[in-house]
Parts: structure tokens; C-alpha cells; sequence
């Protein structure tokens, strides 16, 4: 039977040659974030075309994705956080698209592989560094450094706001990754049951359906762990632009 | 021969040290369990004020499901990648 991991392997669909020891190709990733983008892009035009005062139920959709993330923007970062909406409300249909579309069976999970969701992360944090050092300039500091506390402890703390930090962006990427790899993972593990079993013949095989209908119920499971990790993304996103915005404790 | 039987027990070494990685997300399955069941106990006092924290128990619990995920990227590099 095939490995469970088999199914996050890269295979390279149009090869461009190598740059040094790095290959340089078109792969089935690049192809399904294509394929994600295309979606995203897709429906929002349908839903931004024939705007009407009483809206289609396209329209009734983007107005209830845009009110949503909008909404989230505004109760972590205050109205001043609106100025992010558009990275947050790209990086969050991305990521909610990218994972769905994981979920169907045969399809590539671009954000089973942490390069990517590494990849946002960093875009986030980055944000935040350039954002709070171009606003605030070195008062951005102060984000480290909180207000009432004893000055023996403040090094201290301060230490640990600095590696709380710093962990951020490790700790935001690896929570989807790893969300999406254990999912597709344990999928994988279940509907290899029902192939064994069956291969195993008489008795066995009469238990075969017991790890469908764990796959069954699995695969709706996964699919709600697929929206919640895309929501956590968002809305930890926005609380870390909060910081940018409000340095201060 | 002798390398086979080093291997042989590298091997096991690298599942019991997958297992008990493991053990980590059962103690954050106590710490989800904990978030939403206060969540939910309050919640049943105050229904009123309970749509308001709901996004609140959720990030706590994507902060405490990361720890075990944590464990568990370290039982998975442990049985596929090291």
C-alpha cells in the first residue's frame, strides 16, 4: 500500500531546467494555487458584477465574506485596522480556498507544506515589523518592554516578550501545516483500513465498512478543522497587526 | 550483521520516541478540553454575553491545539524524516 505521505510529494509538471542544484519548475503546487487564485478571483467577480441596493445571492455571499472578515479586522485591531483589509481578507480567502480544495479527494493541500504557510506567515510578521517601526518609529520597542512591571523582573520579561515574538511566525505557520498534514494524514491512515480488510477476506471483511463511516464522518471533520484554521490564520493575523498599530501595553 | 542489529534499534528508539511525543497532544486534548468547557459553563450562566467570547475561546484553543501539534511534527519528523 502506498505511504501516507505520498500524497504531499511535488512532481514537476513543465521543467525550466536548473539554477545550481535547484530545479526550476512548474509543479502541481504552483498548478493548484493557480487553480485557488482562479477560484477566488472567479467568484468575487461574479459577486461584484450587477451590484444592486438588494443584492443577488452572489452578491449576498462576497457581502457576507467581506462583512465577515471585516467585522474580525475591527474587533482586534479597532477601526484604524481597516488600512490591512486587504492583506487580511487575501490571505484569509487563500488560505480557506487553498484548504477546501484540499479536501477533495485526488487534489493537491498547498498548505500541507509549511514552505507556503511559512511563506504567509513571514508576510505577516513582516507587515508588522516594517508597519510599527515606520509608524511608531523606535516606540514600536516598547512592544517588548510592558509598563508597571517591577525592574528587577523587566529584563526578564522583556526577554520573553522578545522570544514570544519571535515565535510567531513559527508557531502561526506550523498550526496550518501541521493542522492540514495530520488531517490528510489520518484520511489516508483510515481509508487503508477498508483496503486491508477487504484484502484480508471472510470475517474481516464484513467489519470493512466500520473505517468508512470513520472516514465518512473524518472527511467532515476535516473540512470544519478547514475553515476554523483558516479563521484562526485571520484572526491571529489581526491581532498581530494590532501590536503594529498599538505598540503599547 | 552488527550494523543491521544498530539500525534494527535505532528504528525502535525512533517509534517509542514517536509515542511518546504523542503523549504531549493528549495533555493538549486536556487543554482544549478545559478552554471550551469553561467556555461553555459560562456561556450557560451568561448566554447573553456568550456570542461576544466566542471568537476568544477559539483562538485560545488554536493556541493550545499548537503545542500539540508541535508534539506531533515532532513525532512525524521522528517516524518520516530523521
Amino acid at each position: 500500500m502506498a505511504s501516507p505521505v505520498e500524497q504531499f510529494e511535488i512532481k514537476e509538471i513543465v521543467s525550466f531546467g536548473t539554477i545550481g542544484d535547484a530545479p526550476i519548475a512548474f509543479t502541481n503546487s504552483g498548478l493548484y494555487m493557480l487553480v485557488v487564485v482562479g477560484l477566488i478571483l472567479g467568484v468575487m467577480s461574479v459577486a461584484t458584477r450587477n451590484v444592486a441596493l438588494i443584492p443577488n445571492r452572489w452578491q449576498a455571499f462576497g457581502e457576507t465574506l467581506y462583512e465577515f472578515v471585516a467585522n474580525m479586522l475591527r474587533d482586534a485591531a479597532g477601526k484604524e485596522g481597516m488600512t490591512f483589509f486587504p492583506l487580511v481578507f487575501s490571505l484569509f480567502l487563500f488560505v480557506l480556498v487553498g484548504n477546501l480544495v484540499g479536501m477533495v479527494p485526488g487534489a493537491f493541500t498547498i498548505t500541507s507544506h509549511i514552505i507556503v504557510t511559512f511563506a504567509l506567515a513571514m508576510v505577516v510578521i513582516g507587515t508588522v515589523v516594517i508597519y510599527g517601526f515606520a509608524k511608531h518609529g523606535t516606540h514600536f520597542l516598547g512592544l517588548f518592554v510592558p509598563s508597571g512591571v517591577p525592574g528587577w523582573l523587566l529584563p526578564f520579561i522583556t526577554l520573553i516578550e522578545v522570544i514570544s515574538f519571535l515565535s510567531r511566525p513559527i508557531s502561526l505557520s506550523l498550526r496550518l501545516f501541521a493542522n492540514m498534514l495530520a488531517g490528510h494524514i489520518a484520511l489516508k491512515v483510515f481509508a487503508g483500513f477498508i483496503v486491508s480488510l477487504l484484502a484480508a477476506g471472510g470475517a474481516a471483511a464484513v467489519l470493512s465498512p466500520l473505517p468508512l463511516l470513520m472516514t465518512f464522518a473524518m472527511v467532515g471533520f476535516e473540512i470544519f478543522v478547514a475553515a476554523l484554521q483558516a479563521y484562526v490564520f485571520a484572526v491571529l493575523t489581526c491581532i498581530y497587526l494590532n501590536d503594529a498599530l498599538h505598540p503599547g501595553h | 550483521m552488527e550494523t543491521e542489529v544498530i539500525t534494527a534499534a535505532g528504528d525502535a528508539y525512533k517509534y517509542l520516541g514517536a509515542g511518546l511525543a504523542a503523549i504531549g497532544m493528549g495533555l493538549a486534548a486536556i487543554g482544549v478540553g478545559n478552554i471550551f468547557g469553561n467556555f461553555l459553563s459560562g456561556a450557560l450562566r451568561n448566554p447573553s454575553a456568550s456570542d461576544g467570547q466566542f471568537a476568544r475561546a477559539f483562538i485560545g484553543a488554536a493556541l493550545a491545539e499548537g503545542l500539540g501539534i508541535f508534539c506531533l511534527v515532532v513525532a512525524l519528523v521522528l517516524l518520516f524524516v530523521a
